[in-house]
């Protein structure tokens, strides 16, 4: 043992450790070794590819809005309140987290779709939601919406409310209080979060199959565009894999920047 | 991480061996039969297995339900099977390819498309070209799977281009499309929707003869119950399996 700082730690746990390492590292490895490389940029720069590509970052980057809108808000409330039911409800709106995306997809379609709880009366009013890319970002935003609570709503009760109550004493009123000193405050957890969300959201496959379809520059992103090509050029699918790895290895990146800020 | 990596080799090794060591085991006459067959086969084959089963003592079979080019991948990567059903000859020729066929593949049925819309069929969809209408919210399969390679024979031959508002990847999801009320109009195989039933109206069209789609049936190299493998195929290609292949929609293969 070269280690000059005392880890503490028996030292057959690096057994486990190391295959648990292999067993997430080893399928990577796998898809790279299948990588076609004289093909490669050829692959992934192929008319589909672009627009499904193209299609991801653009509705993944809108649901990341829509999740902070809608997530900080939610969380603040979480964090920062209580009242009767309080945690049946988290329990219940970070549901998306754990259910099967494909439940999610076939609620969304009786909620949005065309003889659905609210899409029957957007119907009315000329409003077609299914098929659009309208949809696509709903599935993503169901789906992602957790990860910004679950995160920011960790940071906001680690952070504590010392700062507000100091903020209201002097007082400021509770809209300058949440703008000028909670959300600073917590900023590097929100980027973190939106981050994870964006993450999720550019993955989404199974609300998506089932609820927005699968056209080419409308509701193919490319986690659809990969399933795709697999039936029919498994070089592709493979090649288009990669790429979604590296944004996942860059956004993991991104958000361990984040937290290195605080 | 040499140990590492001998640990999850010896796991493979324990989970490779364990599907087909009853069937050598047993007395002589037990046999159990692994058969990769298309997923629009399931309702089908599970019927004609079962039939199988009753017909021949000592003998089951299992069956591997999935998208055809899945199943080649499979097959191509080892997995242990005696009958291959596929639901296009492409991917069957890509197990002949590859040498893993005993002998030629037999067609054994022959699917075309239909339309199918919501019963009592709102838009008063008459035929192929109705599809083309703008007001009509229509899905179909993608030309990358067969379902939409057939659909795309059909828009070629008849010169009327479809505009869909989805390409599904594969053919129950247009099917569902049209079932959840989401699409006016879906073009699915005939075996599909005489399988959903009163859940949708279907509508015959001629143009769909210029796009048969022929199911291949072939014994697999690997198999090592080469003789119930084969008696099997001719059970399907025999009364039984025309007879069951037939009520749910499929027509003989010319």
């Amino acid at each position: 043992m070269r280690s000059s700082q005392y880890s503490g730690l028996p030292a057959w746990v690096y057994v486990p450790a190391a295959a648990g390492a292999a067993f997430v590292l080893l399928p990577l490895l796998a898809l790279m070794a299948r990588v076609d490389w004289s093909q490669f940029i050829s692959l992934i720069t192929s008319e589909s590819s672009v627009a499904a590509l193209r299609l991801s970052l653009v509705t993944a980057s809108i649901s990341t809005v829509a999740c902070v809108v809608l997530g900080v808000p939610m969380a603040v409330v979480l964090a920062r309140t209580r009242f009767a039911g309080q945690s049946v409800l988290r329990s219940l709106v970070l549901l998306p987290m754990v259910l099967p995306p494909v439940v999610g997809g076939i609620a969304l379609l009786y909620t949005f779709g065309r003889r659905g709880l609210l899409g029957e009366h957007l119907e009315v009013v000329g409003l077609q939601i299914a098929f659009s890319t309208v949809a696509v970002v709903i599935a993503q935003t169901f789906v992602s919406l957790p990860f910004l609570v679950v995160s920011l709503e960790g940071t906001l009760r680690t952070a504590g409310r010392r700062y507000d109550i100091v903020a209201a004493t002097l007082g400021a009123k509770p809209t300058t209080v949440l703008r000028r000193v909670t959300l600073p405050l917590v900023l590097p957890g929100l980027a973190s979060g939106a981050i994870l969300a964006f993450a999720r959201a550019l993955g989404e496959f199974g609300a998506t199959i089932t609820f927005a379809g699968s056209l080419q520059g409308v509701t193919r992103t490319l986690p659809l565009e990969i399933y795709l090509q697999r039936e029919v050029d498994p070089d592709a699918a493979v090649a288009l894999s990669l790429v979604l790895v590296v944004v996942a290895v860059l956004v993991i990146g991104l958000v361990r920047g984040s937290r290195g800020q605080m | 991480m040499a140990a590492v990596l001998a640990l999850i080799g010896g796991l493979n090794a324990c989970g490779g061996d364990g599907d087909d060591g009853d069937s050598t085991a047993a007395g002589s006459e037990e046999v159990t039969l692994t058969v990769f067959a298309a997923a629009s086969l399931t309702s089908t084959f599970t019927e004609l297995g079962e039939r199988f089963e009753s017909e021949n003592e000592g003998v089951s079979v299992e069956f591997n339900f999935a998208g055809s080019s899945d199943l080649v991948a499979q097959i191509q990567n080892g997995s242990p099977a005696d009958v291959f059903a596929s639901a296009d000859e492409k991917n069957m020729q890509k197990a002949t390819d590859d040498d893993l066929v005993e002998g030629e593949p037999t067609l054994f049925a022959a699917n075309t498309l239909q339309i199918v819309t919501a019963p009592g069929n709102p838009k008063g969809i008459e035929g192929f070209e109705d599809l083309a209408a703008e007001d009509i919210t229509l899905v179909i399969c993608a030309p990358e799977v067969p379902c939409g390679a057939a659909t795309k024979e059909v828009e070629e031959s008849s010169g009327i281009t479809l505009s869909p508002a989805s390409e599904e990847s594969a053919v129950t999801d247009v099917l569902a499309k049209v079932t959840s009320g989401e699409a006016d109009a879906g073009l699915v195989y005939v075996t599909d929707a005489v399988g959903a039933g009163d859940a949708v109206e279907s509508i015959s069209f001629p143009e769909a003869a210029d796009a048969v789609n022929d199911y291949p049936i072939a014994v697999l190299a690997g198999s090592e119950h080469g003789d119930m493998a084969q008696r099997f195929v001719d059970f399907v290609l025999g009364p039984t399996g025309r007879e069951v292949l037939g009520e749910a929609g499929f027509v003989q293969s010319e």
